[in-house]
C-alpha cells in the first residue's frame, strides 16, 4: 500500500485500490474498443462492470491485467492505477504478483492438468504457499476431486476451481468475468454467494463483470454500466437499483419488488424462485 | 525362426529406440511449451556430440569434465537461441518459426564443419566396451549403457515433470498461455527453460549417439527418424515420444535385418502413414478432452 493510500485510510475513508482514468484500448493498432472510459474500486469493496455483449467488458479487464497485450491490443491513451502506480508497461505476470488476478472469461482451467496442479499452478502469484485447505474449505467439491483432471469437472465445479485459484493467490484485488456464463441458476446462486463470503471474509476487493445484472447487484455496493467503450450510468447500487431506465434496461423489469430478493444472497441464503 | 537372433536384434533397436525416445523427449518439450516445430533437433544433437569431442579429444579433457561442459555449453545454446531467434518471433506465424529453425539447422553444420571439418570422427571411448551376454544374446555394452543412460535421464525428467513446481507451469503453459500468464507464471521464462532443458537433452543423444555410431557433420539426419517418433507419438505427448521411440527403433531393427537396411525408412514412413490414418494426432497427441 502507497503512503498516501495509508493516510486516506487513517482518514477513515476507503482508499481506492484501483483507478482507470479516461482509458482508450486500441486492437491491431487500428479497432478502437474503449473510448475513455473511467471507473474506481475502493479498497474491500465489489464494483460491478454491467453491459451488454461487446460493449468492451472483457477488454476493460484485460486492460487492467495487463493481457491485453496477448491479443496486440495496447492502451493508447489515459492510464490504470494499481496500489497507486501505473500499470502500463508491467508484464502481467508481474501485476498478478503484485496482488492483481484475474479470473478470465470462460474460466480457462489447466483442463490437462489436476485439480490440485492448477492449484499449485496459481502459486506463483506469491500467496500462501502451497496450502490450500482454505480453497477446499470454501469449496468441498474440489477437495474431493482434487486428483481428477480438471478437463473432466463440471461447468459449476470449473468456475468453483478459477475462483479457487484465485483463494491460492491471495490477491489485494480479483478481477472476475462473468462467473455466472453457462452455469444453472442455482451454482449460479452458490458461486455468488461464495464470491461475497471471500470479500466479506478476507476484503478482497472485486471487479466484477456480469451479464447477470441481479445476480452482480446483489453483491455489489457500486455499479458502473457501460455501452460501446464508455461508462453511462454510474453509481451506488441501491440507486441504480431504484432507476427506472436500470430497471427496464439491465434488470429486465418495470415494476417494483422483483429484484429486491437478489439481496438475500448476501445473506448466504439459498432461494428456490429464480428470476431474469 | 531363429529366435536368439530375433531377440539380439530387438535388443539393438529398442537400444536405438531409447535414444530416439530421449531425442523425442527434447523435441517434445519444446513443441509443447512454445509450440514450434524445432527441425533443428537433429543438429542440436549433433553439436552436443561435436562439443564433446572438442573437450575430450581436441582439449583432451578428462570424459567427466567434457560431458559436464558440454551439457553446460548445451544450456547456453538453448538459452541463447530462444533469446536470440525465437522469443523476437512470437506472434509470427507457425511456418515463418518452422522454417527459421531449419536455417538454424543449416547454420550449425556449417559453423561444425568450419570448426572440426567435414569428414566422420570417432568420439574417444567412454562407454564401456566389453561385451554384454543376456542369457546367450550378445549384446553390445555401448548400446546397452546408451540404453541405461537414456533411461534415467528420461525416468528423471519425467519425475521433475510431474511432480516439480516448474514442470506444473510448464504444463500450465503449454495447456493455455494466456491462463498461465494470469497465474502469474513468467511465461517468456518458461520458453527459455524448455529450450535450455531440451538443448542439454539433445546434446546428452548426442553424445550417446556419436559414441556409438561416430559422429559427422551430418549425423543430424538422426533427427529425421525422431521427427517420425513425435509425430506417430503425437507431438505435445511424452508419452508417445517415449513409446514411438522405442516403437520405431525395434521396427527399423527388425525392418533392417529381416528385410534389408534399404527397407528400414519404408517400415518407418509405412507405420507413420497407418498411424495419421488412424490417428490424425498420433498415438498420444492431443485430442482435446471431451466432458462426459
Ligand atoms: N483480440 C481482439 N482483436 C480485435 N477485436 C477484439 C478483440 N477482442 C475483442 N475485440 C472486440 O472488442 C469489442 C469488445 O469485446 P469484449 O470482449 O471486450 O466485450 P465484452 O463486453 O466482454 O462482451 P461479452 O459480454 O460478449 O463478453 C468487440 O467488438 C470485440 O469484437
Ligand atoms: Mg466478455
Amino acid at each position: 500500500m502507497t503512503a498516501a493510500a495509508r493516510t486516506l485510510e487513517r482518514l477513515g475513508e476507503p482508499a481506492t485500490v484501483l483507478a482507470v482514468n479516461n482509458v482508450e484500448v486500441v486492437y491491431n493498432h487500428t479497432v478502437q474498443v474503449l473510448r475513455g472510459l473511467s471507473l474506481q474500486v475502493a479498497e474491500g469493496s465489489v464494483v460491478a462492470l454491467l453491459g451488454s455483449n461487446g460493449a468492451g467488458k472483457t477488454t476493460t479487464l484485460k486492460a487492467i491485467s495487463g493481457l491485453l497485450a496477448l491479443e496486440n491490443g495496447a492502451i493508447t491513451a489515459g492510464d490504470v492505477q494499481f496500489d497507486g502506480a501505473s500499470v502500463r508497461g508491467r508484464a502481467p505476470h508481474a501485476l498478478v504478483r503484485g496482488g492483481l488476478f484475474h479470473v478470465m472469461e470462460g474460466r480457462r482451467i489447466f483442463e490437462d492438468l489436476t485439480v490440485e496442479e492448477n492449484l499449485v499452478a496459481a502459486t506463483y502469484a506469491g500467496g500462501a504457499g502451497r496450502d490450500f485447505d482454505l480453497v477446499y474449505e470454501y469449496f468441498p467439491r474440489l477437495a474431493e476431486r482434487r486428483r481428477a483432471l480438471a478437463g473432466y469437472l463440471s461447468g459449476g465445479e470449473q468456475q468453483m476451481l478459477a475462483i479457487g485459484r484465485a483463494l491460492v493467490a491471495a490477491p489485494r484485488i480479483i478481477l472476475l468475468d462473468e462467473p455466472s456464463l453457462g452455469l444453472s441458476p442455482m451454482l449460479t446462486e452458490e458461486i455468488f454467494t461464495i464470491i461475497a463470503r471471500i470479500n466479506a471474509e478476507r476484503g478482497t476487493s472485486m471487479l466484477l463483470v456480469e451479464q447477470n445484472a441481479a445476480m452482480a447487484f446483489a453483491v455489489s455496493s457500486y455499479a458502473y454500466i457501460m455501452e460501446t467503450g464508455r461508462i453511462v450510468i454510474d453509481g451506488p447500487v441501491e440507486r441504480l437499483m431504484r432507476d427506472q431506465d436500470v430497471r427496464e434496461f439491465y434488470l429486465g423489469m418495470g415494476e417494483e419488488g422483483a429484484a429486491r430478493s437478489y439481496r438475500d444472497v448476501k445473506h448466504y441464503k439459498r432461494r428456490k424462485r429464480w428470476l431474469s | 525362426m531363429d529366435w536368439l537372433f530375433f531377440f539380439e536384434i530387438s535388443l539393438a533397436g529398442l537400444g536405438t529406440g531409447g535414444l530416439y525416445a530421449l531425442t523425442g523427449l527434447a523435441f517434445v518439450l519444446i513443441y509443447k511449451a512454445t509450440r514450434v516445430i524445432n527441425l533443428a533437433i537433429g543438429e542440436l544433437l549433433m553439436l552436443g556430440a561435436y562439443l564433446f569431442f572438442g573437450f575430450a579429444a581436441g582439449l583432451a579433457l578428462p570424459h567427466w569434465m567434457a560431458i559436464l561442459l558440454t551439457l553446460l555449453l548445451a544450456a547456453v545454446v538453448g538459452g541463447g537461441v530462444e533469446r536470440l531467434f525465437i522469443r523476437p518471433m512470437l506472434g509470427e506465424s507457425p511456418i515463418s518459426v518452422f522454417m527459421l529453425t531449419i536455417g538454424l539447422g543449416s547454420i550449425l553444420i556449417g559453423v561444425v564443419e568450419l570448426i572440426w571439418g567435414p569428414n566422420p570422427q570417432r568420439l574417444p571411448e567412454f562407454l564401456p566396451t566389453t561385451p554384454l551376454f543376456l542369457g546367450e544374446a550378445y549384446l553390445s555394452s555401448k548400446i546397452a549403457a546408451a540404453f541405461a543412460a537414456a533411461a534415467v535421464m528420461v525416468v528423471a525428467f519425467v519425475l521433475v515433470f510431474r511432480f516439480w513446481r516448474g514442470g506444473v507451469a510448464l504444463r500450465a503453459t503449454a495447456s493455455d498461455q494466456a491462463a498461465a500468464y494470469s497465474m502469474g507464471i513468467n511465461v517468456p521464462q518458461v520458453f527459455s527453460l524448455a529450450w535450455v532443458v531440451a538443448c542439454v537433452i539433445a546434446a546428452a543423444a548426442g553424445m550417446l549417439v556419436g559414441a556409438i555410431g561416430g559422429i559427422a557433420p551430418t549425423m543430424g539426419v538422426f533427427g529425421l527418424s525422431v521427427l517420425v517418433v513425435v509425430i506417430v507419438g503425437g507431438l505435445d505427448s511424452v508419452f508417445g515420444a517415449l513409446v514411438a521411440g522405442l516403437l520405431i527403433g525395434l521396427l527399423e531393427a527388425l525392418a533392417g535385418a529381416y528385410l534389408g537396411g534399404e527397407y528400414k525408412l519404408l517400415a518407418t514412413f509405412s507405420l507413420l502413414v497407418v498411424v495419421l490414418m488412424l490417428r490424425p494426432y498420433g498415438l498420444f497427441g492431443t485430442h482435446e478432452i471431451e466432458r462426459l
